[in-house]
C-alpha cells in the first residue's frame, strides 16, 4: 500500500501544528464558533447532538495493521472503546473532547493517517472498490488513480470553499462496488481500444433530498489527463455553482440544470485552457505511485484447497459463513474474507476496540497486512490463503466478528439516526435492529439471499436509502417517526433510484412490512437465483407495495 | 484603505495590510463609491461596474478595480495593463468564488499588478490565497503582525500546480530521485 515519503509526512505534519493554533485561538475565544467551523470540518471535526465528533479518512478505504491498531487505541485512549465505520470508508470517533484532538490528529500522524478533508466544502476523502487488486476481472487498480487523487486535492488551494462538499469515487472493474454513478463525480475504468486504462466520467450523481443518476460527461478520458479534466470540472463548479440554498449547491442541481450537454460545453471551454498543462501526470509519477500497489507475493497454491473443503464439510457454521462471506480471488488458492460488522442486533458499522485489534492482528498473520474498509460497512481481508480460513474464522468468529450475513438482508447500511445525528428526524439504527432481528434465523436470510437494506434517518441520505434495493427513509410527521420506503433501488453499475411507495408507516410496523414484501417476493420469484433485484426489475413495483400495504 | 465588505464578521475585527512576504502594504489605495468623483491625483479603487461603464473616462494617480464574488473576470482582461490592483472580496469566509478569479488572472491573463484580498479574510485562509496568486491581503485579525505573517508560510510542501511557484509534487519527488542518482 502507499507509503508517506518526506514531502506526504511533512504536509500532515504541518497540518497538525495548524490546526493546535487553531484549536488553542478557539479554547482561548479568539476565534468565535462560527469562524472556528469551517476551519474544523477542514479536520473532520463536527459538533454533534451530544459532542464533538471526528472522523478519521481512510482514503479509499485501505488500511494497513499498524493503523487500525492505532484506531483502535484512540477508541481505548481518546472515546469510549469503539470507532463507527462509514458508509465513505471513513472512521469516526462520536466522543473526543476538544482539547484532545490535537494529540488525536498526532496519533495519527504517526502512522501516516489524518482527518483532512473529511468534512467542508471541499473535495472529501476519494472512495474506491474495495476488493481492488484482488478480483479476476479488473481493468486497472483503483487505489493508484485514488492515491494520484487524494495528493492533488489535498489542501487544492481552489477548490477548498466550494459551493458545497465533493466526493469522487473510483470503480477499477465491470461490476461497480463503488457506487460511483451517485458521487459528484464517478470514474468507472475501462479498457481503451489500445488497451491503456480509460476513464468513463459520471458528473451530477448523488442523493441527499435531490436524488440524480450521474450522467457520462466523458467516455474515453485517457489517463494522462485526469487531474486537468477533473480541474476543469471543478473549476466550473466553483464559479457557477449555487451558493444562495445550501440544498441546491451541490454540483448534481447545476448538471441538472444546466443539461449536461451545456455542462460538458462549459467544462471542455474550461479544460481546453488546461490540458497538456502542469496538471498533466508524467508516467514516472504513476509508475511510482503503482509501483507501492504491487502485488503481495502470492504463494503458487493450487486452485482448490483441500483442507477447505475438508473444514467445511466437517463444520457446518463455518460452510454458512464462507457461501455469504468469503468471495473468489484473482489468485490461485485464495480468497477474500468480508468481516461483517452487522452483527444480529448492534448499530451496523461500529467496531469495538478489541474487534479493530482482532482484524488487524488477522490481517498481519493472513492478509499481508492490509485491511480495507467497504462503503457497505463492514471490513475486508483481501487476500487470505484459503488453506487458513478456517483459522481467519474461528479467530473472527471469537471476536464477534463472523455474523454470515454478507450481502444478505440483516447486512444494512444505516446512517447514525436521531441517536447520534442533530440532522436526524428519526432514528436509523433501532430500525435496522429490528429488521434484523425479525430475519435472525440465517437459513431464511440466506434463502432470501442478496438483499440491501439502506436505512437514512432523514432526507440527507447519508444511510443511501435512495439506491437500496429496499431503501428506508425516516421523516418527521407531527413529531411522530414514520418511515417511507422506495424500492428497487441499486448503486451497481446499473444504478438507479428506488421508487417512492405510498405513506409511511411507523417504526414499529416496519419489520413486519418488509417482511410482507419478502413474502410476496419469495412466492414470485422465477428461482432462487433470481435475485430480489432482478424479480424487481422483471415485475415492477406493484406487487411488492400491493404487499407492503396488504394488513395496514 | 477602508474594508468594503458588506459583512462584518462579530467582533469587529482590526484590518491588517499584508503583502505575501509578510511585509506591510502598499496602504495608500482609497475606496472610491460609484456616486462620488475619482480623485485624479491618488490611488483610487473603483468597482467592477462603474469600472467597465465608465473605464476610458476614469483618470487617478493610480487605478484599481473591486471584483466581487459573481462578476467575471473575463470582462477585465482588455484592460488589465490600466489597472495597477485588483481587489479580489470575499464577502463570506466560505465563499471560494475570488481564488478562481486570481488564479484566472494570473494563469490565463498573466496579470502582474497587485491582487488583493478583503472583506472575510483571515490567517487561516493565507497560505491557500497566495497559491492562488494573491500578493496582498486586507486581514482580519487581532493578532500580532508576526502571527498573521507566519500563516502565510505555514506549508513547507504542496502537491498541486497553481499560480504560484511551488512546483507540483512530482517534479520535487523527480529532483530528490536526481539528487539520489547523482
Amino acid at each position: 500500500m502507499y507509503r508517506y515519503d518526506e514531502f506526504d509526512a511533512a504536509i500532515v505534519r504541518e497540518r497538525v501544528a495548524e490546526f493546535r493554533d487553531q484549536v488553542e485561538r478557539r479554547l482561548r475565544g479568539e476565534l468565535t464558533e462560527d469562524q472556528f467551523k469551517p476551519l474544523r470540518l477542514m479536520n473532520g471535526l463536527y459538533l454533534q447532538l451530544h459532542a464533538y465528533m471526528l472522523r478519521v479518512a481512510i482514503p479509499y478505504g485501505v488500511l494497513s495493521s499498524r493503523q487500525l491498531e492505532r484506531l483502535a487505541r484512540i477508541a481505548r485512549v481518546y472515546d469510549r472503546g469503539y470507532g463507527h465505520f462509514t458508509t465513505r470508508q471513513n472512521i469516526q470517533f462520536n466522543w473526543p473532547k476538544l482539547g484532545d484532538v490535537p494529540r488525536i490528529l498526532e496519533e495519527l500522524a504517526e502512522v501516516e493517517m489524518h482527518a483532512i478533508q473529511t468534512s467542508g466544502n471541499c473535495i472529501r476523502n476519494v472512495t474506491a472498490d474495495h476488493f481492488a487488486a484482488a478480483v479476476a476481472d479488473e481493468v486497472d487498480d483503483p487505489r493508484v488513480w485514488s492515491e494520484i487523487i487524494r495528493q492533488w486535492s489535498t489542501f487544492h488551494p481552489e477548490f477548498s470553499f466550494l459551493p458545497r462538499k465533493f466526493k469522487i469515487a473510483v470503480a477499477g472493474a465491470p461490476e461497480d462496488r463503488a457506487a460511483v454513478q451517485v458521487h459528484d463525480v464517478g470514474l468507472h475504468i475501462r479498457r481503451g481500444a489500445d488497451g491503456s486504462a480509460r476513464f468513463v466520467v459520471y458528473v451530477g450523481g448523488g442523493q441527499g433530498r435531490t436524488p440524480f443518476v450521474a450522467p457520462a460527461i466523458h467516455d474515453d478520458l485517457p489517463a494522462e489527463h485526469l487531474l486537468s479534466y477533473l480541474e476543469a470540472i471543478l473549476r466550473v463548479y466553483n464559479r457557477y455553482g449555487r451558493r444562495d440554498n445550501m440544498y441546491k449547491a451541490r454540483i448534481k442541481i447545476l448538471v441538472s440544470a444546466l443539461g449536461i450537454a451545456q455542462f460538458r460545453k462549459e467544462v471542455d471551454e474550461e479544460w481546453a485552457h488546461l490540458k497538456d498543462g502542469a496538471l498533466t501526470v508524467p508516467a514516472e509519477e504513476v509508475a511510482r505511485i503503482r509501483a507501492y500497489f504491487a502485488p503481495p507475493p502470492f504463494k503458487t497454491l493450487p486452485a482448490r484447497s483441500a483442507a477447505f473443503e475438508q473444514a467445511k464439510a466437517d463444520h457446518k457454521r463455518f460452510a454458512r459463513w464462507t457461501r455469504t462471506n468469503v468471495h473468489p480471488h484473482k489468485a490461485p488458492g485464495y480468497a477474500i474474507v468480508t468481516v461483517s460488522l452487522k452483527p444480529i442486533g448492534q448499530p451496523p458499522g461500529d467496531a469495538t476496540a478489541d474487534q479493530m485489534d482482532a482484524a488487524a492482528a488477522l490481517a498481519r498473520a493472513y492478509s499481508f497486512d492490509e485491511i480495507r474498509v467497504t462503503h457497505e460497512q463492514n471490513l475486508v481481508l483481501p487476500h487470505v490463503e484459503q488453506d487458513q480460513l478456517f483459522e481467519v474464522w474461528k479467530a473472527l468468529d471469537a471476536a464477534g466478528l463472523a455474523t454470515p450475513n454478507v450481502g444478505l438482508i440483516s447486512d444494512i447500511i444505516a446512517c447514525p439516526g436521531l441517536d447520534y445525528c442533530d440532522l436526524a428526524n428519526a432514528r436509523s439504527i433501532s430500525v435496522a435492529q429490528a429488521i434484523a432481528e425479525t430475519f435472525a434465523d440465517l437459513d431464511a436470510q440466506e434463502k432470501i439471499g442478496e438483499l440491501k437494506i439502506k436505512i437514512s434517518g432523514c432526507i440527507n441520505a447519508c444511510g443511501h436509502h435512495h439506491v437500496g434495493h429496499i431503501g428506508i427513509l425516516g421523516v418527521d410527521k407531527k413529531g411522530e417517526e414514520f418511515y417511507q420506503i422506495l424500492l428497487g433501488g441499486r448503486a451497481d453499475e446499473r444504478a438507479r433510484l428506488g421508487e417512492i411507495t405510498g405513506r409511511g408507516l411507523p417504526g414499529e410496523a416496519i419489520p413486519d412490512a418488509i417482511a410482507r414484501v419478502v413474502e410476496r417476493y419469495l412466492s414470485l420469484r422465477l428461482d432462487e437465483r433470481e435475485r430480489f433485484i432482478d424479480a424487481f426489475e422483471r415485475v415492477g413495483a406493484q406487487p411488492f407495495e400491493e404487499a407492503l400495504y396488504a394488513s395496514v | 484603505m477602508r474594508p468594503s465588505s458588506p459583512v462584518a464578521p462579530a467582533p469587529a475585527l482590526p484590518v491588517l495590510l499584508l503583502r505575501a512576504d509578510g511585509a506591510p502594504a502598499d496602504a495608500a489605495w482609497i475606496d472610491v463609491a460609484d456616486d462620488a468623483p475619482v480623485p485624479e491625483d491618488q490611488a483610487a479603487v473603483v468597482s467592477y461596474a462603474r469600472f467597465l461603464a465608465e473605464g476610458a473616462t476614469l483618470r487617478a494617480a493610480r487605478l484599481g478595480v473591486r471584483i466581487a464574488p459573481a462578476d467575471k473576470v473575463e470582462a477585465l482582461a482588455p484592460h488589465l495593463a490600466r489597472l495597477a490592483l485588483i481587489v479580489v472580496t470575499f464577502p463570506k469566509f466560505r465563499d471560494g468564488r475570488g481564488y478562481t478569479t486570481a488564479r484566472l488572472l494570473r494563469e490565463r491573463f498573466g496579470y502582474q499588478g497587485d491582487v488583493r484580498a478583503e472583506g472575510d479574510v483571515l490567517r487561516d485562509q493565507l497560505a491557500f490565497m497566495i497559491r492562488c496568486g494573491f500578493s496582498s491581503f486586507a486581514v482580519k485579525d487581532r493578532a500580532p503582525q508576526e502571527a498573521v505573517a507566519a500563516a502565510l508560510r505555514r506549508f513547507s510542501v504542496v502537491y498541486q500546480p497553481a499560480a504560484d511557484a511551488a512546483p507540483p509534487i512530482w517534479r520535487r519527488r523527480a529532483s530528490v530521485v536526481r539528487a539520489a542518482a547523482e
